[in-house]
């Protein structure tokens, strides 16, 4: 289901903005539109569509025109012309009270200079959007406290913003947009501001999180390597256009126009890498014919992952066990794993280069079985180290 | 021979005496207003024994600023009781406090509405020009046409020249914060009496607390001027000794507010460092 739908959207900054539209709708550029009315079209005619519960990142250099966007969809810049129907309701119809109630209830927002208020504590910055909600004292300082703890500030609760560090000054700002429990999270250039250690430690928590939660989150940023990490899809966007909108992947390995493939140029290392150098070792296998379903599924369970490969004692791939294939299999108390195994799965050689893999594993929840010519299971490819690894661009051996 | 004259005199004479024959009623409960309050501010200083307001005003000097300050205001009031000038005094006090708390009545709120609306500011901005650049003088005639001689009259003339600077500081302290803020605090559904009360206003506080401090400072300077209309207090004093060419009066006098100024002013000062502290370091 898509929680956002964006048609049209087009902001011009400026007081006359009609004839702005207008010069535009008889396909003038925007330069000559500047130089004619001194009007600037920051967003032209956007339109895209967010599911819920995904995480769309907007990528583009700075006066793109991607912060002017964001700031759309909550109103903070009310958009020119176009349509904004979040859950069904046109953002842009709103009157003052349902704006302010879909912004308290709805979506709430973090933001690059983190804009953390230094007149409160921790504990009372992240309460702010449920005192705004008119929660009592005990009820929101309850939840500030959940929501601090979550983003790792706990015991921080009585001290001011000033004397926290960037990242953890963002932590309280993430806290903050987290204690409302929204469905929606802006987040516009959130780690932009913080240095690149830091940085990456907040990716990889806001994934963590996200795991966890599972919120729809729109996610601003001007670094590749991020939208990369972070995007389910990506949108790039160029001159106030979004560009392309794709999978990570599909942006890597098809560029829509030659931009695209200027900006992705310097990640392409998808045509250098191969299948031996982003897998994993299969530390966790399920041995047949002596392990049953049983053991299958608790070993699942205790790695936290949804399918495990099935193999002999020579390491041979027999095939793959779903998590709730095994299940069943032990609430029918049936014994044997060998009638559960998946047997159409996806597999690569080592050398199999990394643009190869990414349409092996686009659109799917299974991992890839790296094997050798003698069907040996030599190591495992799951989409999301994949992506990581590719946006780290460090090492690459496990 | 033309001849070009712009009877301006005339015509706001024809104006004042039309205006304060219509408006002589609301002048009149305004008046009853102003009073009230510059009554109690005496009445509470001038009623209890001159040891208690002395030991008083010390505890609230050094609960607001410490303890050398409030010896200082111990021996500052002594000292003004020693030359005889303790009711002056604190008539002086009354005024100057009186005037003060009458600007921010007025000077705060139009100094908010002047930060919300570019219209406003527009309107106010000249006129504040004009009620700080328009000699002292000027304005004690009208005052003194609508509200007769006295300490009411002293007070609206105080109000004119003190307001100024709470109006302007109290603009320029909400314009100050950051739009990042107020952004965030719209961002989270904030109404603008919201954000104007949560984030807006306590962020301006250092700004409007240097406002209070020279709306403070020019009341205290208008007691002065004001007691050639009646307003009697240490301004009287300076005024008398002037017509009588009496140097050690007037010395009294000047050393009087003297004494209060510095009293005044470091007080308001080590209230708004401690805001600002308090903001910085828990």
């Amino acid at each position: 289901m898509n929680i956002i739908e964006v048609h049209n959207l087009t902001k011009v900054f400026g007081k006359h903005h009609e004839k702005a539209l207008e010069l535009l709708n008889k396909g003038f550029t925007k330069n000559q539109i500047l130089e004619e009315t001194g009007q600037t079209i920051a967003v032209n005619d956007v339109s895209f569509s967010v599911e819920a519960g995904e995480s769309f990142v907007v990528m583009g250099l700075s006066g793109s025109g991607k912060s002017t966007l964001i700031r759309c969809l909550n109103r903070l810049i009310e958009p020119t012309s176009g349509s904004i129907v979040i859950n069904g309701n046109d953002v842009t119809k709103m009157v003052q009270t349902e704006l302010q109630d879909l912004r308290r209830k709805k979506i709430s927002m973090v933001f690059q200079s983190f804009a953390v208020f230094p007149h409160k504590t921790v504990l009372e910055n992240a309460a702010y959007g449920l005192k705004i909600q008119g929660l009592s004292v005990a009820e929101r300082e309850k939840k500030a406290y959940e929501a601090l703890e979550l983003v790792g500030l706990k015991g921080w609760e009585a001290s001011y913003p000033a004397q926290l560090s960037g990242g953890m000054q963002q932590r309280v700002g993430l806290a903050r947009a987290l204690a409302t429990e929204p469905e929606i999270l802006l987040m516009d250039e959130a780690f932009s501001a913080l240095d690149p250690l830091i940085r990456k430690e907040m990716q990889n928590e806001l994934l963590e999180l996200q795991n966890k939660m599972n919120r729809t989150i729109v996610f601003i940023t001007h670094d590749l390597d991020e939208a990369l990490k972070l995007g389910d899809r990506i949108a790039l966007m160029k001159d106030g256009d979004i560009v392309q909108i794709g999978t990570p992947e599909e942006i890597l390995m098809s560029p829509a126009t030659r931009y695209v493939e200027k900006f992705v140029e310097d990640v392409d290392r998808s045509r250098v890498l191969t299948a031996e150098m982003v897998m994993k070792k299969p530390t966790v296998v399920v041995m047949l014919p002596k392990d049953g379903p049983r053991v299958a599924l608790r070993s699942m369970e205790e790695n936290g992952i949804s399918s495990v490969f099935a193999v002999d004692k020579e390491r041979h791939l027999h095939g793959l066990v779903m998590a709730e294939d095994a299940l069943q299999a032990v609430e029918n108390n049936q014994k044997d794993l060998e009638k559960i195994l998946q047997h159409d799965i996806s597999t690569v050689l080592p050398d199999t280069p990394l643009k190869d893999i990414f349409a092996l594993l686009s659109g799917k929840s299974a991992p890839l079985a790296v094997v050798n010519e003698d069907k040996k299971l030599l190591g495992v490819i799951v989409r999301g180290s994949v992506m990581a690894k590719l946006a780290e661009g460090g090492t690459f051996n496990d | 021979m033309i001849e070009f004259v712009i009877p301006l005199a005339d015509w706001v004479n024809v104006i004042f005496e039309v205006i304060s024959f219509h408006i002589s009623p609301v002048m009149r409960s305004l008046s009853a207003f102003l009073e009230v309050i510059i009554r109690q501010f005496e009445a509470a200083l001038l009623w209890p024994p001159e040891a208690v307001v002395m030991i008083l005003i010390g505890l609230i000097v050094w609960r607001l600023a410490g303890t050398r300050l409030a010896i200082f205001a111990v021996l500052g009031l002594l000292t003004t009781f020693g030359m005889q000038v303790w009711d002056e005094t604190m008539a002086t006090i009354a005024l100057a406090l009186s005037g003060t708390a009458v600007s921010l009545l007025f000077g705060v709120p139009l100094g908010i509405l002047a930060a919300q609306n570019d219209t406003a500011e527009k309107i106010i901005r000249p006129i504040l020009d004009f009620m700080q650049t328009l000699p002292s003088f000027v304005y004690l005639i009208p005052a003194v046409m609508f509200f007769g001689m006295g300490k009411v009259a002293a007070l609206v003339a105080t109000m004119i020249f003190a307001m100024p600077p709470a109006v302007r500081l109290t603009n320029l302290g909400i314009r100050e914060v950051s739009r990042e803020m107020v952004e965030a605090a719209r961002a989270f559904g904030s109404s603008r009496w919201q954000t104007l009360t949560d984030v807006q206003l306590p962020l301006a506080l250092p700004t409007i607390m240097a406002g209070i401090n020279q709306c403070i400072m020019m009341s205290l300077a208008m007691t002065v001027i004001a007691s050639m209309i009646g307003a009697g207090g240490l301004g009287l004093v300076v005024l008398q000794s002037m017509q009588m060419l009496d140097i050690g009066m007037g010395t009294v006098g000047g050393l009087g507010i003297v004494i209060l100024a510095i009293i005044l002013d470091r007080m308001t000062e080590s209230i708004a460092k401690k805001q600002e502290a308090s903001k910085k370091i828990n």
